[in-house]
């Protein structure tokens, strides 16, 4: 679905992205490294919030190298970005009703709340109002409402408690049953593993390797060595 | 239950008070009060509205509005029959009206487009530099607009064979126009295009990663909100009688401003409350004082205001209502 072939980005003499490419087809591709390898450049690279130097995007197909972001949001691409998320003179009901597609879409307001009940609770809450974990679920709905093709979404388990991690990996373990790809940005070993079947470590601008989610949560070497943490999950 | 009736009584009443206040007032004042004070009050809230409509919503803060206001004036004046100098005349009242709006929606949208790329100080001087520029323009061309003088006697429509020169006539027509366009705004703001405008004002990045234009979401406001100044505008032109370039002038233009800020930036019903303390004070500043030291005046109650709340009256509102609220859960 997702093609990403040599991209590379720069900031004046920074090369923050040294020629990435990723394959993005059914299943949910995870990729994690350290602070600073370069993750969320990346999202907002392929979501066209920055501008690559070189390097093409492709939807289906369909390049998306160059357009504007909302161009690029409506070739089907959604992005849950990282860090605050939320609009704060919108409430919650507000923010589902900005990118609701109607009723005939497959994600409609009435499948959000009963996914995320505890939105329907906080309908009329501000963007502000809510808790980490009420901001990051509000994220999540709103780029599913937009029904894309694929989803990208940069470290969704940030500040979370456990129990709603727990249920977050549960909300994206169902996203491919919708035909929804999945590009997961993760510094959480064990979300990254629990989701997605194939994960691609990021070093220092480039895919340092890629490997099944089963060898890369046994092997605390290859874990010690690119993400300098001793076991998988949480930290 | 009887706090929420309570609630709705009050918020009938004041909703019920402007169309009651001619009737209120003592009959020897009536007719100076509802001329003078609350329909220019009016007059001026609805250009107001249109800066308060940018700056609530959009957090545009836009100088432009009083000369857009009198782009719609103009072309009234321009093309309506019986205006004196007669430029091109012709047309009546039904036709020249919906002229200007369309005049002052197509400037709102200009104005928009021009400025669509900038942001806080450099919108403030961009639309500033936009709204003296028409104003020099105005001023120095004759064929068109007669220059200084400007033109006279737009004296307005006969509505349903009530003459628009009637203080009360003119007033409930303003206030339906008033409460038209206030009611207008309050829906548009709950409609996916107000809220794409209020998600701009948070993070304009975000709402372009879902997938919406913002560039053409601000033009679009700009040219809502050029719509309502025409509308006030043309109420104005027809109040004066007539138009010159000195209404679109550096005065009047930050006038708009100080009604809004006064008013408060925070809510669209700030333009009217600022619009009618300005007016008052106006008003009244030669009995008061001087009416030479009106600026100062006026001044001083800008700055008392923004200093005490700096969301304006609104603010205050608010202020009282948490006190008040306060107190209630202490007791």
């Amino acid at each position: 679905m997702l093609d990403v072939r040599d991209l590379h980005v720069r900031f004046g003499e920074a090369h923050i992205l040294q020629g990435v490419s990723i394959a993005l087809g059914g299943a949910p591709l995870a990729i994690v490294g350290r602070n600073g390898m370069g993750k969320t450049t990346l999202c907002q690279a392929i979501m066209g919030m920055i501008r690559p130097s070189e390097g093409e995007v492709t939807l289906d197909g369909r390049p998306l190298t160059g357009l504007p972001p909302y161009r690029i949001a409506r070739q089907g691409l959604a992005i849950v970005p990282q860090g605050r998320r939320t609009f704060a003179s919108l409430s919650v009901h507000e923010h589902l009703k900005l990118v609701s597609q109607g009723r005939g879409a497959r994600w409609t307001i009435e499948r959000v709340y009963e996914t995320f009940p505890r939105l329907a609770e906080r309908r009329r809450n501000g963007g502000t109002e809510l808790s980490g974990g009420e901001q990051q679920m509000l994220a999540i709905a709103r780029a599913l409402l937009m029904n894309p093709k694929v989803v990208i979404m940069d470290e969704p388990s940030e500040g979370l408690a456990p129990v709603i991690v727990d249920q977050l990996i549960a909300v994206l373990r169902a996203l491919p049953k919708d035909g929804m790809g999945l590009l997961l940005v993760e510094q959480n070993l064990r979300v990254a593993t629990e989701v997605a079947p194939e994960i691609a470590i990021m070093v220092t601008g480039r895919i340092a390797t890629s490997l099944p989610a089963a060898t890369l949560a046994e092997d605390i070497e290859i874990q010690r060595r690119y993400l300098g943490v001793a076991a998988g999950g949480h930290h | 239950m009887a706090e929420r009736a309570a609630r709705w009584l009050i918020v009938a009443a004041l909703l019920a008070l402007p169309w009651l206040l001619p009737m209120i007032l003592p009959p020897h004042q009536a007719q100076f009060w509802t001329a003078n004070v609350f329909g220019r009050a009016i007059v001026f809230g609805i250009i107001a509205l249109s800066l308060t409509f940018l700056a609530t919503y959009g957090g545009f803060i836009s100088l432009a509005q009083m000369m857009i206001a009198g782009t719609a004036g103009y072309t009234v004046a321009i093309f309506v029959d019986g205006a004196v100098p007669a430029i091109v005349g012709g047309l009546s009242y039904a036709a020249a009206v919906p002229l200007g709006l369309a005049a002052a929606t197509l400037m709102g949208l200009l104005v928009g487009a021009i400025a669509v790329r900038t942001r806080d100080i450099y919108l403030l001087m961009i639309t500033l530099a936009l709204a003296m520029g028409v104003f020099r323009f105005v001023e120095t061309n004759i064929a068109w607009f007669n220059g200084y003088e400007g033109i006279r006697n737009v004296v307005g429509p006969r509505l349903f064979g009530y003459d628009f020169r009637n203080a009360y006539v003119f007033y409930y027509a303003a206030l339906a126009v008033a409460g038209l366009l206030y009611g207008g705004v309050l829906y548009l703001v709950r409609t996916p295009f107000g809220l794409v405008l209020q998600g701009i004002r948070d993070n304009a990045r975000r709402v372009a990663a879902l997938g919406y234009s913002v560039a053409l979401h601000r033009i679009l406001a700009f040219g809502v909100a050029g719509f309502i100044a025409g509308a006030g505008g043309v109420l104005a032109t027809i109040y004066n009688i007539g138009i010159s370039p000195g209404s679109i002038g550096l005065g009047a233009t930050v006038n708009i401003l100080i009604m809004s800020v006064i008013g408060g930036l925070g809510h669209p019903i700030g333009a009217f409350i600022g619009a009618l303390i300005f007016v008052v004070f106006d008003t009244f500043a030669a009995d008061l004082y001087d009416r030479d030291r009106f600026n100062t005046l006026i001044g001083l109650v800008f700055l008392a205001i923004v200093l005490v709340s700096p969301d304006g009256m609104v603010g205050v509102g608010a202020r009282l209502r948490r006190l008040l609220g306060v107190r209630h859960a202490a007791a």
